[in-house]
């Protein structure tokens, strides 16, 4: 069950998670968020974690930072970033990899930032945390950083208050400020879900530009599957703290093997096809991650189900020719490719023969 | 029931029959004042959140209203409702002027009039239960409390709850099953408007897909007529039959829903088009992508001119100087721009000043591009 998929980075993987088991004691009993995460980051890749709220793509993330630890929640398995292992590390030992290594940017940009410091001091303090920058030259790179991410008039600006920055501005201050170290790894939560379409644009943009410029691998967590076919390499989609199904781009949009997968690309409200006669939905709600189904998580909102499915699929790759690509169905490959096209209304992709007048 | 009323509306789509529209809002104004100083409270600026907005809807008809956060898609709403006061022009509810209307007047209308809110989280009451959320408008009217019981229940049904939930507390459903919850309440006195407020950008896209296609279900069952305010235009699209693109106050284009899409005449709204990533990796390799950089200037100093003339690529002179008039295009296609994209020669020379255009455009009107002829009307 630890078999680590993961990129074929031909240096070795960045970052690498084995098993990864995150819970929390609640009133309402306990709280498994991830479930037997496991995967690889290569260098300078971008791997879109996606799925829906409550998936556990979020906790999962957050731990890799350190984020998540409190004294109700228990940790499983490893993470290991250039070695160090990040799970079991000291507060001490996760100080010297976050910003400087391993740096995020989160989903809200109104609450992310300190509103009573300006944003240059903000991003000063975390040059200094790591380097030991004269004021004035921290200051220079601050400016550099905010141009960078395309705020104009940086040199003025960087004695702005968050306030004074639109939704936009501020999350291109986040970037500035997640970048500033340089780090090998950019994990970003939604970085674009509380903005407007046409900022969303310019940000991906931004992000793309650096990654370029910087070779730093991103783990985007993220619902928007447009957002991901924009920008990922490789995606690994997530339900019930499982990671159901893990690929290239183009091996989830177009040779899903999860029905789970099916459901979500088949959802999608898209604008450059002809609208549908009724969207096909996924019927029923995701699983309470402190009472999930046995076996299959999936077992319960899936028209596919067998008696096999009350036992838990490994992640494993099934598809013939494709090692780099996994999944967590039972159902045999071709019965798979043959069920995904299905009539609009059911879950599963367009079907074929589904071409509206 | 209103059955035998609900048969003599009309089908959705255009006003040619001569039948008056549910709603008609007419140069509608709403200017929020920015005041300053202790005592005197001074009004210093105004925020221009509609800005001469006329728009009609059919009984039976959606109507779609996008645009980015501050655009004055939910104030412009909110005004329908009579939740805010309009500055200036008039709303008109079944062909009765309500602009003026106080309170009292307001609540016989009231019950045809209903809203859905974005946030299922926050428009909720917590310590309420469920039956209690529903059967409050009913109570409010006039219903008593065994009359009610049974229509609750029978609501719930209706939006795909089960009928054991009347007595559980909102903390106990999910986003989905909340706006659920939501929707039944607005449905409660058959309204003929509901107003939805991005009632699914909350919610996750697998759920999302459940709240449309149930908001279509009750579409037809109940004859409603929706007003679906969103940011999203791949959710409203699945909804519309009209949409309305707002930009900083002002009416950018007004477009049967599919023509939108496919043949978007404003540069606005085509940037939002191909702002929208395609969840399709080699389709969003190979399109090419209109990237309009900058930010919506501040509504207290909209721009001269088009107020979207400072972030299009196609803006000229005329743009800064003259604000365009909403001109006609076929098919009931409104759009205010100087320099229409996609419509054809023929169709830029068809084109005329449309009544409902802002009362402070001018009357220059597009000109095709290579014809020549300069025709002002």
């Amino acid at each position: 069950m630890s078999s680590r998929p993961g990129g074929a980075g031909t240096a070795g993987p960045l970052l690498t998670v084995d098993d990864l088991h995150v819970s929390f004691a609640t009133e309402d009993g306990v709280v498994q968020a991830v479930d037997g995460v496991s995967f690889e980051l290569a260098a300078g890749e971008v791997l879109a974690v996606v799925g829906e709220s409550g998936s556990g793509k979020s906790v999962m993330a957050m731990t890799l930072m350190g984020l998540t630890r409190s004294p109700n929640a228990r940790f499983e398995g490893k993470a290991f970033y250039k070695g160090a292992e990040l799970v079991e590390a000291s507060e001490d030992e996760l100080r010297a990899v976050r910003a400087a290594e391993i740096a995020i940017i989160f989903q809200d940009p109104m609450t992310s930032l300190n509103p009573v410091q300006r944003i240059g001091k903000q991003i000063i303090e975390q040059i200094q945390e790591h380097e030991a920058l004269p004021d004035q030259q921290a200051l220079e790179r601050a400016v550099e950083l905010l141009e960078r991410v395309g705020i104009p008039r940086a040199r003025e600006r960087v004695d702005s208050y968050p306030f004074e920055f639109s939704g936009g501005m501020r999350q291109r201050v986040m970037i500035a400020l997640a970048m500033s170290c340089d780090p090998s790894i950019l994990i970003a939560d939604e970085p674009t879900t509380a903005l407007d379409v046409t900022i969303q644009a310019q940000i991906l943009e931004r992000i793309r530009e650096l990654r370029e410029q910087t070779g730093a691998a991103v783990i985007l967590v993220t619902h928007d599957l447009g957002v991901v076919a924009d920008i990922a390499d490789r995606i690994a989609v997530m339900y019930a703290g499982r990671i159901v199904e893990q690929g290239t781009l183009d091996q989830i949009f177009y040779d899903p093997q999860h029905p789970y997968t099916w459901g979500l690309l088949g959802s999608i409200m898209r604008v450059d096809k002809p609208r549908p006669q009724r969207l096909p939905a996924i019927a029923g709600l995701p699983p309470s991650l402190a009472d999930r189904p046995e076996g299959c998580h999936f077992r319960p909102r899936c028209p596919h189900e067998f008696a096999e499915c009350r036992k838990v699929p490994p992640l494993t790759s099934r598809v013939e020719g494709q090692p780099d690509h996994f999944d967590r169905c039972w159902l045999p490959v071709d019965q798979k490719r043959d069920k995904r096209e299905v009539l609009p209304g059911v879950i599963g992709l367009d079907s074929k023969e589904a071409a509206p007048a | 029931m209103s059955v035998e009323a609900a048969e003599q509306r009309g089908g959705p789509g255009a006003f040619s029959d001569g039948a008056t529209p549910l709603v008609e809002v007419e140069h509608l104004k709403v200017f929020f004042p920015i005041r300053q100083g202790m005592v005197l409270e001074r009004e210093v600026a105004r925020v221009h959140a509609v800005n001469d907005v006329t728009l009609r809807i059919a009984e039976g008809e959606t109507v779609g209203l996008v645009g980015e956060s501050g655009c004055g898609k939910t104030t412009m709403s909110r005004a329908i409702m009579r939740l805010i006061d309009a500055t200036d022009g008039t709303i008109r509810f079944r062909g009765q002027d309500v602009t003026d209307f106080g309170r009292k007047r307001m609540e016989p209308l009231r019950r045809e009039m209903q809203m859905v809110f974005q946030d299922p989280f926050a428009s909720l009451n917590p310590r309420k239960r469920v039956g209690q959320i529903i059967g409050m408008p009913l109570r409010l009217h006039g219903s008593g409390r065994t009359e009610v019981e049974p229509q609750v229940r029978d609501l719930l049904d209706k939006v795909g709850l089960h009928k054991e939930h009347v007595n559980r507390f909102p903390h106990e459903f999910s986003g989905g099953q909340r706006q659920r919850i939501g929707v039944a309440r607005a449905l409660a006195l058959e309204p003929r408007l509901i107003v939805l407020d991005e009632p699914v950008s909350a919610l996750d896209v697998s759920v999302q897909a459940q709240i449309i296609n149930l908001l279509d279900d009750l579409q037809d069952d109940f004859k409603l007529t929706y007003l679906f305010v969103a940011h999203d235009l791949s959710v409203v699209r699945h909804v519309s039959d009209r949409i309305a693109v707002m930009y900083l106050g002002k009416l950018m284009e007004l477009s049967p829903a599919e023509e939108l899409y496919t043949k978007p005449i404003h540069p606005y709204t085509s940037a939002l088009l191909s702002a929208i990533p395609i969840p399709d990796p080699e389709e969003n390799r190979r399109r090419e992508r209109l990237v309009v950089g900058g930010e919506p200037p501040n509504p207290i100093n909209p721009p001269d001119g088009c107020v979207f003339h400072p972030r299009c690529p196609r803006a000229t002179e005329i743009c800064r100087e003259v604000e365009p008039p909403l001109a006609r295009y076929p098919n009931g296609h409104l759009a205010a721009c100087h320099h229409p994209m996609s419509a054809s020669a023929e169709e830029i020379k068809w084109a005329t000043k449309d009544p409902s255009s802002p009362l402070s455009s001018g009357e220059e009107l597009p000109v095709a591009a290579e014809s020549g002829g300069g025709a002002k009307a």
